[in-house]
C-alpha cells in the first residue's frame, strides 16, 4: 500500500464498506422473517438460503469494516451498536416483505443491481473487496436467476399474480433511483479506484430489468421521481423497527458474550 | 394368496428385519399407522420451526443468527423429507396439510410452549433436539424403507442442532449472573415438556404395541425417556444448571437416574389443544398456506402455459 | 386456472467424487426448472453434489415387487461371476 491514507479517506472507505454490509444485513434480516411462513416448504427453504448468503456477505463486510476502522471492534459492533442515522443501506431493502410479489420484486431490483455492481467490483484496486465480490457474485447470480424466474412466473402466471407483481414493481420503483447516486464517501473512493461508480451502471441495470419485465409481460414503471437518503443515513420509518428487533438483546444487556 | 397368508408373509419379513417398500403388500393397519406417525412427525418439524423463528430477527450476534436460520431451515427440510415419505403410501402432502390446518392431525406437544428469552434457543437445541435425536435414531432402522431412509438423512443433519443449542447455554452459563439466571429459567421451563416428548408411559401408550410388533418402533417410550435422563444429567452438570426435578437421584442398583412424576394432565391438555401456543401456531401455519395459495397457483399456471407453448412449437417443427 | 398442487419429482445427485447420480429423495415443483433449483436448495446445502437430475415421479417405471423372485433370485447361484470363486495360490498377490 502507498503510505497511510488520510483520515477523511479512511472514513470514506469505512462508510463505503458499511454501506455494502448494511445492504446485505438489512435484506437478510427481512428475508429471515419469511422463515417458517413461506408459501410452500420448498420455497421456504430456498429463501432461507438467500438470507444465509446475505448474512454471510454482511459478516465479511463487517469484518473488513472492523479492520479498516482499526479501533478493535468486532464484526457485531456495527450491526448491533449503531443507530438509525448511521445505517447506510438502500431504502429499498428495509421495505416490508408484504407478500411474495413484493418480496420478489424487491429482491429482483436489488439482485439486478448487485449483479452489475459486483461484476464491476471485481476490478477494484482493493484486494479485500475483490475477494468478497468474487464470492458474492456467485451467490448473487443464483439469487438473480431465482428472483427473475419468480417475477416471470407471477407476471405471466394468473391474472391475480400478474396484478400483484405489477403493483409491487410499481410501488418499489421509487426506491431504485438511489442505486445510482453517488455520495461524498463514494466519490472519494471512486477516485482512488476502490469503489464502484454505480452512476455508470444505470443503463445496464435498466436493460436487464427490462428484459425480464418483457418476458414477464410486465410494464416498466415510468416514475421519474426517486426517494433518496438511505446511503447517507436518512431512512424510511421502517428501519427503526428493524433495528429495535435486531439490537434488542445486545442493547438490553450490553458488553456480554452471547 | 389370501389375506392370512399375506399377513403371515409380511410378519415373516418384519421378523427377518427386511424393509417394507411402498409397493409391497402391507396390512392396512400398518399403512395407516405409518401415515399417522410420519405425518405427525412431519407436522412437528414444520410447526417446530415457529417457536425458534421468533428469535431469528433478535439473535444477539450475526454468527448466532446464521446458525439459527440454518437450523430452522433444516427443520423445513426434515418436514419435506417426511411428507415425501408419507406420500409413498398414497396420501398427498396437501391432504396431510389440510388435516394439520383443521386441527385433526397432531404434532409434538412441545412446540405449543412459548419461546420467551434467547436462552430458550439454547434449551430447545439441547433438550428438545436431544430428545428428538433419541426418538429418531432408532427410526433409521424402522421397517418401512422410505421412512428409514428419510430418517438417516434427518439424523445426519440433526447432529449440529443439539451442539448449537448447548453452545448457546454454555456461553450464557459462563456469562453474567443475569445470563446464568436466564439459562436456568429456560431449563426450568423446557425440562418437563421435553420429558413428555417421548409420549405417554408404556402402560398408557395406545399405539405402541402394534408399532413395536411391526418394527416401526424399536424401543418403548419409557426406555427412551430413561436414556434421555441418563444422558442429560451429566450435561446439565457441565453447564452448572439444575434440572427442575426434586426427585431426581442416581439409583446405584440399576445404574440409572430415577426421575419424578410427569404431569400427564398437562400433557393431555396440551395435546388436546389447550397448550399456551396451540392456537397461534396453527394460525400461523394456516395463514402461510392460505396466503401462499395464489403464489402456488401462479407457478402452476405459468408451468402449464410454458408446457403448452413447448408442445406447440414441437408440432410446428 | 390450474388449481392442482405442484407435481412430485424424484431427485438424483452426483457427488463431486464422480460416482453415478444417486437417488436422494423427492420434492414438489411446478416445472422441471424449478425442480432443479428446489433440489439445489433442499438436497445440496451441505455440498452433497455437483450435478442434479430430476424426473417427474409419474414417469418412473419400477419393477414389480411380486416378481422379485423371478427377477432377482436366478442371479444368486451364479457365484462364478465373483472373483472369490476362483482358487489361486497365495503367492499370487495382485490379480
Amino acid at each position: 500500500m502507498v503510505g497511510r491514507m488520510s483520515t477523511s479517506s479512511e472514513n470514506s472507505k469505512l462508510n463505503y464498506i458499511l454501506h455494502l454490509a448494511d445492504n446485505s444485513l438489512i435484506l437478510g434480516q427481512r428475508l429471515g422473517e419469511w422463515c417458517g411462513h413461506g408459501p410452500v416448504l420448498e420455497q421456504d427453504i430456498a429463501l432461507t438460503n438467500i438470507a444465509l448468503d446475505l448474512i454471510g456477505q454482511a459478516r465479511y463486510f463487517y469484518q473488513y469494516a472492523a479492520l479498516t476502522d482499526n479501533r478493535g471492534k468486532s464484526e457485531d459492533h456495527y450491526p448491533y451498536f449503531r443507530g438509525e442515522r448511521e445505517f447506510k443501506n438502500f431504502l429499498l431493502l428495509e421495505q416490508p416483505n408484504m407478500d411474495w410479489a413484493y418480496t420478489m420484486a424487491r429482491q429482483f431490483y436489488y439482485d439486478s443491481y448487485c449483479f452489475v455492481m459486483y461484476t464491476e467490483m471485481l476490478k477494484s484496486k482493493d484486494e479485500q473487496l475483490v475477494s468478497i465480490a468474487s464470492k458474492a457474485i456467485k451467490e448473487v447470480s443464483y439469487h438473480l436467476k431465482y428472483s427473475s424466474e419468480w417475477v416471470i412466473r407471477m407476471g405471466d402466471g394468473t391474472e391475480e399474480s400478474h396484478e400483484k407483481v405489477q403493483n409491487a414493481v410499481n410501488d418499489l420503483w421509487e426506491y431504485c433511483g438511489e442505486f445510482f447516486e453517488t455520495t461524498q464517501y463514494e466519490s472519494e473512493m471512486i477516485e482512488q479506484g476502490i469503489a464502484v461508480d454505480a452512476s455508470k451502471l444505470k443503463e445496464k441495470w435498466l436493460r436487464s430489468v427490462g428484459e425480464i419485465f418483457n418476458e414477464a409481460t410486465l410494464i416498466m414503471p415510468e416514475g421519474k421521481w426517486f426517494q433518496t437518503g438511505g446511503k447517507e443515513g436518512v431512512h424510511t420509518e421502517n428501519l427503526g423497527y428493524i433495528l429495535t428487533d435486531l439490537q434488542y438483546i445486545q442493547k438490553t444487556m450490553p458488553g456480554l458474550s452471547w | 394368496m389370501n389375506i392370512v397368508d399375506l399377513e403371515h408373509e409380511f410378519m415373516k419379513r418384519i421378523k427377518a428385519d427386511q424393509k417394507i417398500e411402498p409397493k409391497d403388500w402391507m396390512p392396512e393397519k400398518y399403512r395407516q399407522t405409518l401415515i399417522r406417525q410420519i405425518a405427525q412427525h412431519a407436522h412437528s418439524e414444520i410447526v417446530g420451526m415457529l417457536p425458534e423463528a421468533n428469535y431469528i430477527s433478535r439473535a444477539p450476534t450475526l454468527r448466532r443468527k446464521a446458525a439459527l436460520l440454518a437450523k430452522i431451515q433444516d427443520e423445513a427440510g426434515h418436514g419435506l423429507y417426511l411428507y415425501c415419505a408419507a406420500e409413498t403410501l398414497g396420501v398427498d402432502r396437501d391432504t396431510l396439510l389440510d388435516e394439520l390446518h383443521s386441527g385433526k392431525a397432531k404434532y409434538s406437544s412441545i412446540f405449543n410452549y412459548p419461546t420467551l428469552t434467547w436462552a430458550d434457543m439454547g434449551a430447545i437445541g439441547w433438550l428438545v433436539d436431544g430428545a428428538a435425536i433419541l426418538n429418531q435414531v432408532p427410526l433409521c432402522k424402522c421397517s418401512f424403507g422410505p421412512y428409514a431412509r428419510a430418517m438417516v438423512r434427518v439424523c445426519k443433519e440433526e447432529s449440529f442442532h443439539q451442539r448449537q443449542g448447548y453452545e448457546i447455554l454454555l456461553t450464557l452459563c459462563n456469562g453474567s449472573e443475569e445470563q446464568k439466571k436466564m439459562a436456568q429459567d429456560a431449563v426450568n421451563r423446557w425440562w418437563w415438556p421435553s420429558m413428555m416428548m417421548f409420549g405417554p408411559s408404556d402402560e398408557n401408550s395406545k399405539h405402541s404395541a402394534y408399532s413395536m410388533e411391526t418394527g416401526i418402533k424399536k424401543f418403548s417410550n419409557d426406555e427412551l425417556r430413561q436414556r434421555f435422563v441418563d444422558q442429560t444429567k451429566p450435561q446439565a452438570d457441565i453447564l452448572g444448571v439444575t434440572l427442575p426435578d426434586k426427585d431426581l437421584k442416581f439409583d446405584e442398583s440399576s445404574g440409572h437416574w430415577k426421575y419424578g412424576e410427569i404431569d400427564w394432565e398437562e400433557f393431555n391438555n396440551v395435546i388436546q389443544g389447550n397448550g399456551p401456543c396451540n392456537k397461534i401456531r396453527l394460525k400461523h401455519r394456516r395463514e402461510a398456506w392460505e396466503k401462499g395459495a395464489w403464489v402456488r397457483d401462479a407457478a402452476s399456471a405459468y408451468a402449464a402455459k410454458k408446457a403448452l407453448k413447448n408442445s406447440e412449437s414441437k408440432q410446428v417443427a | 386456472m390450474d388449481k392442482k398442487s405442484w407435481p412430485l419429482w424424484e431427485v438424483f445427485i452426483r457427488s463431486k467424487h464422480g460416482l453415478n447420480h444417486k437417488h436422494v429423495g423427492s420434492l414438489h415443483a411446478a416445472d422441471a426448472q424449478m425442480a432443479i433449483e428446489n433440489s439445489r436448495d433442499v438436497y445440496t446445502r451441505r455440498m452433497e453434489g455437483i450435478s442434479i437430475w430430476v424426473v417427474e415421479s409419474k414417469n418412473i417405471t419400477a419393477s414389480d415387487p411380486n416378481q422379485q423372485e423371478a427377477m432377482f433370485e436366478p442371479a444368486v447361484d451364479k457365484i462364478y461371476r465373483h472373483p472369490t470363486f476362483y482358487n489361486l495360490p497365495d503367492e499370487l498377490e495382485h490379480m
